[in-house]
């Protein structure tokens, strides 16, 4: 026997050994055993603390700011403020990996004179300890005089608004048009309109920011730091004003991310103090520092009308959505265009109309966050598709199998869509898998709900994404990995791992995957998007490919017969019809080695390149590929409290292949809690744009106590363009959470909140108006 | 300068003298002479990802005085992975992939061993009331409840003993 590992066909009948099986991930032990070092817990031999100043106040003017006082304290290194950079500005733009021009959006990185949001950076200070680094902080002197801000989006847009981003707050505008709407709505039956909004919310991810910068001797400015983005080395390179290969960012084993640690976080500021010092820094924000301190999940005011035939088939859509971007606009223009791209969701509707803006106020700027205003879509469309069906008394299943896009049919913007869409298969084994109603009693009352979702994987394709992988075999015949990719803590460094085993015969424990050095490790882009699989996944693919091809090829010399006998696994070579005749990969390394064979190769893979869609019309391709599924939920709703208790959470996801399907119920299962959160409990709130809810005792994310019985159900079509037929899961096992929730209490009480998150008040509100109404 | 002293503590087992000034919290005194199992999440009390044991209680680093354990015992993550004996909890959540980012995980397994100490049969109830001032936000928690009744099974048949 050559292969110990039961066997695993999937639907292509093609032997994996070690994808789809759910290993132990490379990165597991040291994390159970508390030997990882994270980013905060690096130090160095006379290493500076460092600590930002930021304004209490949303809108204003900073009229003064003395730090002479901060500066005479003993142990205090250095105090930056906006005179001592007076020509740098801060990059709030998409992190390009390809040198594209990129939008005008650049900030100010520390306050010169307006300030415009809530926590908005005054000043850094180092100093010698934390304790010296706090003091000088409140010694630092200033007058802010308050300025009159704005804080909805709908007094933002209004004639004479006070201007937070020139020349009108309008920081992004997306269009869609598809076919004829006023046709559309001539050939409803029904037109059902109705406005949902959502909230904003925090990642709260339990690492905060943090990092440690150091100047080397060649000058290089090191950063070792928590992020999902170690090429900010650029951005960060440009405010500084020195080449890019003069910044070097390292990651670390990141304590969480969910978009939080997409766009720049405490970088510039290590880099900034690192320069002006010439000492280690360590920047480590506190929770309340993260709070206040990065981008936040924009709220959206999302209106459906939707034209509708007796028997349920959509004929018109019109879409209008708002987006608070707040006051910097940092990655806004993207999240708008994935909501209004998302917004049909995954429905065949051949006439479509979409007009979307997000617009400045004085509130926290939001950026980036799992889901990525797709997420933001769903809550809209999937809770519409319940109303439509309980307006025309349709069964709310039947609406949506009606209307499900098959695999061929166009997007809303004309992209066609060529894998598998299981939409149907997923919401069917969804909703068995929640099993036989939980009994209701007295005022509480049970109701279910679904949600089906498109969600791409894969960035903007006018990006021209790239990633590169380098994998080699030693001498020994053990496997090294290297890519730039950053581990957020799905396994994205792992599952490299997983591939490079599988395509060279050997076990997960006998790879090594080195990543995230942005001097290091060849690039890979980002870690968002739910691209790291698809992307890394694949140049480490094809790496391992070409390599194998060349150690196929030199077994088959030394073992007499032609390449296409000649397996890999268990750490050998084989003939495959006569498996005895075998050589290990060890001889095979070190002869090879002697022989003068190349042992590694690097790959570059490239997603699909096109142009930007039209702007006018927004027709064109929009992203490489969707990923299709379903989140079905019970739920139980005491009708006198207002409590909601979700009893029962299963996701249903065609992610094409798992790669390892433990790491892939991990995303589902964390997908549902923070679901859950979004759905019922998270909030922050802004009074004139000052956040009032900064600590885990006020913003409540679920909790052990919250945690229903979830189920995950992966389906495989192996259809999608990652790795074996891959798709993805990050961003798709979080988005159709909230508004199943949300269908399956408006099932219960029968009557909807059409406001996130779904509060007690909320509900207890509703029902008394339903009862008024009735 | 706030006044410092040193102070004699078992940690994991061992005898160690901790210097910490007088108002330094454990968190930061743990972290400072090498503990950087004991992690940071939000220094209120909010998280739990600083819990460690004092005299085998679980408590929240980020609120204790260094000084306050003196002449106590203290066990971190490091202490349960005894070489000899790892505890049955980390194969289990190795097995289970109950490990994400991992933030959340030395302040869990202290919780849960403490609780199995208590509990050795322990219901989701009892796990659920005992992990509910350790915030995840990877995992939802599902493989670590499974985990958590695996290792109580492991520990049950006698697995794990010192
Ligand atoms: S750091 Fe101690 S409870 Fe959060
Ligand atoms: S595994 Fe990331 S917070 Fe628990």
């Amino acid at each position: 026997m050559t292969d110990q590992t039961t066997a695993r066909h999937t639907e292509a009948n093609v032997v994996l050994r070690q994808v789809g099986k759910p290993l132990e991930r490379t990165d597991a032990e040291g994390k159970a055993t508390g030997r990882t070092r994270y980013a905060g817990d690096y130090t160095m031999p006379g290493m500076l603390h460092a600590k930002v100043l930021r304004s209490d106040i949303a809108s204003g003017k900073l009229k003064r700011l003395d730090a002479s006082k901060a500066r005479a304290l003993p142990g205090v290194t250095a105090i930056l403020t906006a005179e001592d950079l007076p020509d740098r500005l801060a990059a709030t733009d998409m992190p390009g990996q390809t040198g594209q021009k990129r939008a005008a959006t650049d900030r100010q990185i520390l306050v010169r004179e307006i300030i415009r949001h809530h926590g908005e950076p005054l000043a850094l200070i180092a100093a010698e300890t934390p304790a010296i680094a706090d003091k000088a902080h409140d010694l630092i002197e200033y007058e802010i005089e308050p300025l009159p801000g704005v804080y909805e989006t709908s007094a933002a847009l209004q004639a004479g608004a006070p201007v937070v981003t020139e020349p009108d707050n309008i920081v992004g505008e997306h269009k869609i048009r598809k076919g004829d709407t006023e046709k559309g709505f001539a050939e409803a039956d029904h037109i059902i309109e109705n406005t949902f909004h959502t909230q904003f919310i925090e990642h709260a991810f339990l690492e905060p920011e943090v990092g440690l910068a150091w100047v080397d001797e060649n000058g290089v400015i090191n950063i070792r730091m928590s992020t999902q983005v170690i090429e900010h080395f650029r951005f960060i390179a440009d405010a500084m004003g020195v080449p890019h290969n003069k910044v070097r960012i390292l990651g670390a084993m990141v304590g969480g991310g969910f978009g939080g640690k997409e766009d720049i976080t405490v970088e510039l500021y290590l880099a900034l103090l690192a320069q002006a010092t010439r000492r280690p820094v360590r920047l480590a924000y506190t929770r309340e520092d993260s709070f206040v301190g990065h981008g936040k999940r924009h709220p959206f005011d999302i209106t459906h009308k939707t034209g509708v035939t007796k028997d349920g088939k959509i004929t018109a859509l019109e879409v209008t959505i708002r987006a608070d971007s707040g006051a910097y606009v940092f990655l806004s223009p993207y999240v708008l265009l994935y909501c209004a791209v998302a917004a049909p969701g995954p429905y065949r509707i051949d006439n479509v109309k979409i007009d979307s803006k997000a617009i400045a106020t004085n509130n926290m700027y939001t950026s980036a966050f799992r889901g990525f205003g797709a997420a933001q879509a769903c809550v809209a469309y999937e809770a519409q598709m319940d109303e439509i069906a309980k307006a025309i008394s349709i069964d709310r299943f039947e609406l949506r199998r009606h209307n499900f896009m098959r695999t061929g049919d166009k997007t809303a913007t004309g992209q066609t869509v060529e894998s598998a869409i299981w939409s149907d298969k997923c919401m069917t084994q969804a909703l068995a898998a929640l099993g036989e109603p939980t009994n209701a009693e007295g005022p509480v009352k049970v109701g279910r709900g679904v949600a089906t979702y498109q969600q791409s994987y894969g960035r903007i394709t006018w990006f021209h994404d790239t990633a590169e992988a380098w994998v080699g075999i030693e001498v020994d015949g053990t496997v090294i990995v290297r890519s730039g990719v950053t581990d957020i803590g799905a396994g994205q460094a792992s599952a490299l791992g997983q591939i490079a085993a599988e395509l060279l015969g050997v076990g997960l424990d006998d790879v090594v995957v080195y990543n995230s050095d942005s001097a290091v490790t060849p690039l890979a882009g980002t870690t968002t998007a739910t691209r790291a699989l698809y992307m890394t996944g694949r140049a480490a693919h094809k790496a391992s490919e070409i390599l194998r091809g060349r150690l196929v090829e030199f077994a088959a010399s030394e073992l007499g017969v032609r390449p296409e006998d000649v397996d890999l696994a268990n750490g050998q070579a084989f003939v495959i019809d006569n498996p005895e005749s075998a050589m290990s990969l060890k001889d095979l390394a070190a002869r090879g080695a002697s022989e003068g064979l190349q042992r590694s190769e690097l790959a570059m893979f490239r997603a699909p390149f096109t142009d930007p869609i039209d702007e006018e019309t927004g027709q064109g391709p929009v992203f490489p590929d969707f990923t299709y599924g379903c989140h079905a939920v019970e739920v139980a709703v005491d009708t006198e409290t207002g409590e909601v208790t979700v009893l029962k959470s299963v996701g249903a996801h065609d992610i094409g292949q798992a790669i390892n399907p433990q790491a892939v119920e991990g995303q589902i299962e964390g997908g549902a809690l923070m679901g859950q959160g979004y759905a019922l409990s998270e909030e922050l709130i802004y009074q004139e744009g000052k956040l009032v809810s900064p600590s885990f005792s006020e913003y409540l994310i679920p909790t052990s106590m919250d945690m229903p019985e979830i189920k995950s159900i992966i389906l495989e079509s192996r259809s999608g363009l990652g790795p074996f037929g891959a798709k993805g899961i990050g961003e798709p096992s979080l988005t159709p959470v909230a508004p199943a929730i949300a269908n399956a209490i408006a099932d219960a009480i029968g009557t909807r909140v059409f406001d996130l998150p779904i509060t007690p008040e909320k509900i207890v509100r509703a029902l008394r108006e339903a009862d008024e109404n009735a | 300068m706030s006044l410092e002293k040193a102070i004699s503590v078992e940690i994991n087992g061992i005898d160690r003298e901790l210097t910490a000034p007088a108002n330094e919290t454990l968190l930061d005194c743990l972290r400072r002479h090498g503990h950087f199992e004991v992690k940071s999440g939000c220094e209120k009390g909010d998280c739990g990802a600083c819990a460690v044991q004092i005299d085998g209680e679980p408590v929240d680093s980020c609120l204790t005085l260094a000084w306050t354990v003196e002449g106590r015992s203290v066990t971190t993550l490091e202490g349960l992975n005894d070489a000899e004996n790892p505890h049955p909890l980390i194969a289990a959540f190795l097995e289970h992939g109950s490990v994400q980012c991992g933030y959340c995980t030395p302040g869990i397994m202290i919780a849960a061993e403490a609780m199995l100490r208590e509990k050795p049969d322990p219901t989701n109830e009892d796990i659920a009331i005992a992990l509910s001032g350790n915030l995840c936000r990877c995992t939802g928690y599902t493989k670590i409840f499974t985990a958590v009744k695996q290792a109580a099974g492991v520990l049950r048949q006698g697995g794990g003993d010192d």
